[in-house]
């Protein structure tokens, strides 16, 4: 199955130019004695928009934590900025799949945004009055930057936890932006947003892509709503996987050839594509990651 | 109570001399002394129980501390020893717990397994040491009575080192409180920062239990950075607010526990349940007059 990445001709053409900021040899990756996914080839070049995707629990997120260093390669490499992963630091930004921030939490958006800035520092800030430090100033000044380019300024001086699940994830956004990052890694951003709020901030990432420089590694469930912004899918499976172009990968040929199980791409009027006949991954006992899995394969199906 | 005939005796009422009168015992100052210490601090280590919804760790902590207590006063220790070694102790015992510190689950189960375990040796202890009976409900319920200047110290010197730490893990604890996966993510230690926290709760929780026994330390260690969390969403401001209801709710129970009969636990939970309930109404009639203006302003526009 491993065979599928290399059995894509086209995908030599969509090799990036110049360094990648992110590039995976053979990696794979065992959980619990299990392998998730292994001989994953993928190179992604600066500025470029890149989807995770796959069934619930085939390790998307995974992959979005072997990339920060958080989770140990089983096989093969990973370079991130040139790097080992976990050594970037600052120049990635991250956003982890979630549920939403609990409605009694008590701290401003703002101070959540103002937390990737300096939130892991040690140590109290002197409470010097902001006129008298120019590194206070600028810390500020970033803040509200960020806040205006993601659009939350209306409801950012108010408490996470009453802002809507679009809004907190606008503020979270602005959060993993906020020191300018050149990657961006976002698991499931779209996740348990409604239709209109799924447009708007895959619109807004869209942006943030082009017209920021940043790259964008995003998992997602449903490939429609960024489908008009994609340079780049990767799709996993049990043990392989598939990267290129959208156009190149998901197709009805690809993915039968990387599941091993006859599926079928449709692409209806309106330009959106459903795939039908996707499998769920085996042996999916503690996905802590799908309370709702039977609707989301749903809708990932159509 | 002597004290409490002592004021009845100094009618017609004068605030002056009778205040004059408090202050001239030494233990009265001392327990003001103490109990600025143990309100700054538990209302310090108090706003991040609650931010990281840890109430039924600290609840688990302060029970343990009765049999501290009581099983020091048996060995004839000085009780608050025995809420620091039991306090402190328990703490490292949760923060080892595997997933620990989220009161979740499995974890919660057995903590309260423990506890009412570790109860119940309190009460056997108080039991083995028969002449102590009268005891029992300062442990239980608080006491200012005897605090000598030497506890006074020992209470500021753990207080100092507690607040130190905070301080200097205070950013990152707030950011792991929040937002635990992307501060992991950021390289921090999530998982020794949470040990660390349990122990500097262990050590906050033996020092409130000192002023309103092990049963109601909830009254300096939740209520006033609850009040504050419910008044301002701003992080420095409620943090400096929680120490500030703490500190004045404990002078106000302390005065008034002084010129009544009834025992200081109750008037400083009593005192710090009104300013939540308080703070409860202010946010409510706030968010109803912003509710109010909603309209107006947008057809203003
Ligand atoms: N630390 C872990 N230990 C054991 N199994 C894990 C661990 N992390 C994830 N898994 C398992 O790995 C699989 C993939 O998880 P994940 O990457 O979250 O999937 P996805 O994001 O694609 O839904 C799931 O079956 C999950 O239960
Ligand atoms: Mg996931």
């Amino acid at each position: 199955m491993t065979a599928v990445t290399s059995g894509i001709p086209a995908q030599t053409r969509t090799e990036p130019t110049g360094q990648p900021v992110l590039r995976l040899h053979d990696a794979g990756v065992r959980v619990g004695g299990r392998t998730l996914w292994s001989g994953v080839q993928l190179s992604i070049g600066a500025g470029e928009f890149t989807a995770v995707l796959g069934p619930n629990g085939v390790g998307k997120s995974t992959l979005i934590k072997a990339v920060l260093g958080l989770q140990p390669l089983a096989e093969g490499e990973i370079r991130v900025l040139g790097q080992a992963p976990g050594q970037a630091g600052r120049r990635v930004g991250y956003l982890p799949q979630r549920r939403n921030f609990d409605a009694s939490l008590r701290i401003r958006g703002t101070d959540i945004v103002a937390m990737g800035l300096d939130g892991d520092r040690w140590g109290v800030p002197l409470p010097l009055p902001e006129r008298f430090s120019p590194r206070r100033r600028a810390a500020r000044a970033r803040i509200e930057e960020v806040i205006e380019l993601v659009g939350a300024t209306k409801y950012a001086h108010r408490p996470i936890g009453q802002c809507s699940g679009g809004e907190q994830q606008r503020l979270l956004i602005a959060q993993a932006l906020v020191r300018r990052p050149e990657i961006l890694l976002l698991d499931e951003p779209l996740d348990s947003l409604d239709l209109p709020n799924q447009a708007a901030v895959a619109a807004l990432i869209g942006r943030i892509c082009r017209v920021e420089g940043v790259s964008v590694i995003m998992v997602a469930h449903d490939v429609n709503p960024i489908l008009g912004y994609l340079d780049r899918v990767v799709y996993l499976a049990e043990g392989g996987a598939a990267t290129g172009t959208p156009q190149e990968v998901i197709t009805s040929e690809t993915l039968t050839r990387l599941y091993g199980t006859p599926i079928e791409v449709l692409r209806t009027s309106d330009g959106r594509l459903v795939v039908v006949g996707q499998p769920e991954a085996p042996a999916r006992h503690s996905d802590r990651h799908a309370p709702a899995s039977a609707e989301e394969a749903d809708r990932a199906a159509g | 109570m002597p004290l409490a005939d002592a004021v009845t005796t100094a009618w017609p009422w004068n605030p002056l001399t009778d205040f004059q009168v408090m202050w001239s015992y030494p233990f009265m100052v001392n327990a003001f002394r103490a109990g600025a210490v143990i309100a700054v601090l538990a209302a310090a280590v108090g706003w991040f129980v609650v931010l990281r919804r840890q109430t039924f760790a600290a609840h688990s902590l302060s029970v343990v501390g009765f049999p501290g207590a009581s099983g020091a006063v048996l060995v004839g220790v000085a009780a608050g020893y025995g809420y620091f070694a039991f306090c402190v102790g328990a703490a490292v015992l949760i923060a080892m717990l595997p997933g620990s510190g989220k009161g979740r689950g499995e974890e919660s189960a057995l903590t309260g397994t423990i506890q009412a375990f570790l109860l119940a040796c309190g009460f056997l202890f108080v039991a083995l040491y028969k002449g102590f009976l009268n005891g029992v409900n300062s442990l239980l319920f608080g006491s200012f009575l005897g605090i000598t200047t030497s506890q006074v110290l020992l209470l500021t010197v753990v207080a100092a080192v507690v607040l130190c730490v905070l301080a200097v893990i205070g950013r990152p604890l707030l950011f792991a409180s929040v937002d635990e996966s992307v501060a992991a993510a950021r390289g921090l230690p999530v998982r020794a920062l949470s040990t660390v926290f349990m122990v500097l709760l262990g050590a906050a929780t033996a020092e409130a239990s000192q002023i309103t026994g092990s049963l109601l330390v909830f009254a300096l260690l939740v209520l006033p950075a609850a009040t504050a969390q419910v008044l301002t969403p701003r992080p420095g401001l409620s943090l400096v607010l929680a120490m500030v209801i703490g500190l004045v709710v404990t002078w106000l129970g302390l005065t008034v526990a002084y010129f009544s009969p009834y025992p200081v636990g109750f008037y400083v939970t009593t005192f710090a349940f009104g300013g939540y309930v308080l703070a409860r109404l202010v946010a409510v009639v706030r968010q109803a007059s912003l509710v109010r203006r909603g309209p107006l302003l947008r057809s203003a526009v």
